[in-house]
């Protein structure tokens, strides 16, 4: 097993730095970011401004709740490149993520960015005993959404040897995680559990499989539901958390003693806050986690709101890592969804039912989960404009509509038309999401 | 010359069929036909009623969503290949049937039939020049109070 006294790797050194070096580490880190900031991004600027603030004014980490948040918003209303810090030539990749409405949210890279990732996401692996003898299947969807790509450099930086076989196919999924003898696998854990389902079917027993770990995250999931992977499938389940806006995953991951994940805070600097107020929180409180990019140089993020409610605990951990934990995610501080691994506003589905014919009907998203797998289901009520008097119109109405959800949100939706006043109605916000999943 | 048919959207799950029925007996309006058709998903009831107007507001103010469309009650020969007679002389003239059913009003040899046509205008012109009988509302009602010769 990696990192253990006696096999330690050089690249988790920073994993272990003793507590006041890695405060100075941190303030240096913080203090060059912000200055590169303030001179590249003008959104950036214009708020420290008004606040009467340059970069002296950060003298201590604690002077870092005096310097303004970012949001989701800030990204979506600066699409596409409006808060990159380095010039386009320099940057090498994109990723892009759901914004509220039908623009995506995109993210950059530079080749030093991609490094850093990297290296965050070898050090997330090193953390959960992964090691450059594994066989990785990497089950992550490639492509602009962060988690495949994400994964994937890490692993290939560790030395493991990686299968990029991306989301889906079940069947081949499993065929390979047999034939080819793979140690590691990282997906949803909503994708895992329907893949132990399959594998029941198909008579594959997981458990005599040289399978013996798994990397699940970008979505929340419990520890019932931890429980039960371990038990069906014979491995240890580690929780990793990530976001496009500060990198991908890698951001947090747990060790091997599996007790909230570690987060890399050498490269993001971590912050509790109240999410109604904006005010720092003290040690070990539950609030919404902020987090600061120590080191990305296309796209820094300066106390980015992540709308995930967390708590950020200050005790020592069994591994030895200074680097603090936050609890399992369980819930956000927004209406946003995880439907599959994909993020998904509501007012993104709003948006598309009213783009179909100019009319905005009732409608209600029912969320269950078959099998492992999340269902996403929207009920419309038929409005007197909509109603047609042939079944083939009504067919086609239900078409257009499931086909505007799926190109906006990237999922396929099933639309139920329903009588009118059949969908509940409340005083003031009409109860939008009805999620029957028990996450 | 034209009949108005109400439409309504009924999902399909048990005891929609049975509301809107129940709603028009209360308000004494006779059903003259109707037509149900189906989806896995939902139906959609059609029926023809005399007063279709006071019909259709009265299910509207009861939260039914509810289309009028016009379609035509042709007369059709009861014998074998009365229909397909009808069909052949509007399937000359270009004229395509989306749906029909048939009226029980009995008459000597007569068979009454509603169809819904993608251009009814043209359709009376031409089955009236092949002397087929577009039977109006107005007599249609008569017969129907009259239940027959």
């Amino acid at each position: 097993m990696a990192n253990t006294a006696t096999a330690f790797h050089p690249d988790s050194a920073l994993d272990y730095l003793p507590l006041e070096k890695l405060r100075e580490l941190q303030l240096q880190r913080l203090r060059a970011m912000v200055s590169r900031a303030y001179e590249r991004v003008p959104l950036f600027r214009q708020r420290m401004k008004k606040r009467n603030l340059t970069p002296e004014a950060l003298q201590s980490l604690e002077d870092l709740a005096k310097l303004p948040f970012t949001e989701k918003n800030d990204l979506r209303e600066t699409y596409p490149f409006g808060l990159f810090a380095s010039p386009l030539r320099e940057i090498v990749r994109f990723h892009a993520s759901s914004g509220t409405t039908g623009k995506p949210i995109v993210v950059a890279y530079t080749k030093e960015d991609v490094q850093d990732w990297a290296l965050a996401m070898k050090r997330s692996l090193l953390a959960c005993g992964a090691h450059a003898g594994d066989i990785i299947q990497n089950a992550y969807g490639y492509g602009l959404f962060t988690g495949g790509l994400g994964f994937h450099y890490g692993a290939e930086a560790l030395g493991a040897s990686v299968i990029p076989i991306s989301g889906g196919n079940t069947e081949r999924q499993i065929m390979i995680l047999r034939d080819f003898g793979v140690t590691v696998i990282s997906c949803t854990p909503s994708y895992f559990v329907h893949l132990i389902e399959r594998a029941g079917e198909l008579g594959v027993d997981l458990r005599k499989l040289p399978l013996r770990a798994g990397i699940f995250g970008a979505e929340p999931w419990t520890e019932g539901m931890r429980r039960h992977i371990e038990e069906a499938a014979g491995i240890r389940a580690y929780d990793v958390y990530g976001l496009s806006e500060i990198a991908g995953p890698g951001v947090a991951m747990e060790c091997v003693h599996q007790t909230g994940p570690h987060i890399f805070e050498d490269m993001f600097y971590p912050e509790i806050i109240d999410p109604k107020s904006g005010e720092p929180l003290p040690p070990g409180e539950e609030g919404e986690l902020v987090l600061t990019t120590l080191c990305k140089r296309a796209m820094p993020m300066i106390r980015y709101r992540t709308r995930d409610i967390t708590a950020l605990s200050e005790s020592p951990c069994p591994c030895g890592r200074t680097l603090r934990r936050i609890q399992r995610i369980g819930r956000r501080a927004d209406d946003m969804l995880i439907i599959r691994g994909v993020n998904v506003f509501p007012s993104q589905i709003e948006a598309a039912l009213l783009s179909v014919e100019g009319v905005l009907p009732h409608y209600q998203i029912i969320l269950e989960r078959r099998r492992g797998l999340d269902e996403l289901e929207i009920q419309v009520e038929v409005p007197s404009e909509l109603f047609s008097d042939t079944v083939g119109a009504l067919e086609q109405l239900r078409a257009r509509l499931g086909h505007a959800v799926e190109t906006v949100v990237g999922l396929r939706a099933k639309i139920t038309l329903v009588e009118p006043q059949t969908l509940q109605r409340s005083q003031g916000k009409a109860k939008r999401v009805i999620d029957k999943r028990k996450l | 010359m034209k009949l108005q048919q109400l439409s309504v959207f009924l999902e399909n799950r048990p005891g929609t069929l049975i509301e809107p029925c129940r709603v028009l007996a209360q308000a004494g309006i006779n059903l003259v036909t109707l037509s149900l058709a189906d989806t896995e998903k939902f139906g959609i009831l059609r029926v023809i009623v005399e007063d279709w107007k006071a019909a259709a507001d009265l299910l509207k103010s009861r939260g039914f969503v509810v289309k009028t469309t016009e379609v035509l009650a042709i007369e059709v020969p009861d014998r074998p290949g009365g229909l397909a007679g009808v069909l052949e002389t509007l399937g000359k003239a270009g004229v395509n049937v989306e749906y029909m059913y048939a009226f029980p009003i009995p008459r000597a040899g007569r068979a009454v039939l509603v169809f819904r046509l993608d251009r009814p205008d043209e359709a009376v012109a031409v089955l009236q020049k092949n002397e087929i009988n577009v039977v109006g509302p107005v007599e249609l009602f008569r017969r129907h109070k009259a239940k027959g010769d």
